[in-house]
């Protein structure tokens, strides 16, 4: 760059008028070895500003914020679906179980009757137990009058 | 948004960011707290961030009002900043020290410069932005950054040159 050139674009950019392309020509014009002796007190300021620039950020970033909020909702997820489950589970055993039911009724009347005698039958046989009862009920007033 | 792709999306500005709290915050580890506050906050916007047109703005805007509320706290409370690293990791030749120990001048330089200018520094001479990305961060017209910004520099060049003489007329 001419050392003309330089001079203004110094100017300018002191005025804050110069654009960004003139000012990369001005550190450029800095950064190189044939700096005018009466600019050289200008080299530092825009070696420091080239050299800021390669400063980076190297920290990890912590980004579970979103991680949690991501846990809290398959806990969610899953009480629904164990809910559901269980809900699903006892519906269908519900309409699953069997009543037994005879479709047509002279089938129902037989079995009816034959449930019916065999519950007599074991009453009966209750009530000769009870007779034997009696039997000892008896004996024992005879003796305790 | 996943995480990579948002990790992707701050990639070209993170960096920037660290670097404008650091000059305003001087110390790194403030300026690393800074950032990674200021990422997570914007992390956590998540899907709220498509309605605005530049993230990259948004995320300087944000930096620029944490630190500033960090220095106010931080002055509330009467504490002194403290830093140490003003060091340059550069290549340690002859001319490198000479160079870095002018380099360190102008840093302090800056150092000193009212918060509104260092930002306006930072933004323009170190991170480039145009003049309209500036005005929209600092909610200010262009006009009031350009004068602001000549300010600084020709405060800028004037500390320097008295360093520069001084180290002539006492040799």
């Amino acid at each position: 760059m001419e050392l003309k050139v330089a001079e203004i674009l110094i100017d300018k950019y002191l005025e804050g008028t110069s654009s960004i392309a003139e000012e990369k020509q001005l550190k450029a014009y800095f950064s190189s070895n044939n700096v005018a002796p009466h600019l050289v007190q200008y080299k530092p300021l825009f070696g420091y500003f080239e050299n800021q620039k390669r400063e980076q950020f190297t920290k990890a970033l912590p980004l579970q914020a979103k991680k949690q909020s991501y846990v809290k909702w398959i806990g969610v997820a899953a009480a629904i679906v164990v809910l559901f489950g269980t809900i699903n589970y006892f519906n269908n055993e519900n309409s699953k179980q069997n009543l037994g039911t005879y479709s047509s009724p002279e089938e129902a009347f037989v079995e009816t009757q034959k449930a019916l005698e065999m519950l007599s039958e074991e009453v009966n046989q209750g009530v000769e137990g009870v007779a034997i009862l009696k039997e000892y009920e008896k004996t024992k007033k005879t003796i305790f009058k | 948004m996943k995480q990579q792709e948002f990790l992707h999306m701050i990639s070209p500005f993170k960096d920037k960011i660290f670097r404008v709290a650091k000059r305003l915050l001087v110390s790194v580890e403030e300026a690393e707290d800074a950032t990674q506050e200021v990422l997570v906050r914007l992390w956590n916007k998540n899907d709220g961030l498509e309605k605005y047109n530049s993230v990259e703005a948004l995320a300087m805007t944000m930096t620029k009002n944490y630190c500033l509320d960090q220095l106010k706290s931080k002055r509330a409370s009467n504490l002194q900043l403290v830093h140490s690293n003003y060091g340059d990791n550069a290549p340690g030749v002859d001319k490198q020290v000479e160079d870095s120990d002018s380099w360190s001048w102008v840093e302090k330089i800056i150092d000193n410069l009212p918060e509104q200018q260092k930002i306006i520094v930072q933004m323009r001479d170190i991170e480039e932005y145009e003049f309209n990305e500036i005005a929209s961060v600092l909610d200010m017209n262009e006009t009031a950054i350009r004068v602001a910004l000549s300010r600084a520099r020709k405060t800028i060049r004037e500390k320097l040159l008295e360093k520069h003489n001084y180290g002539i007329k006492s040799s």
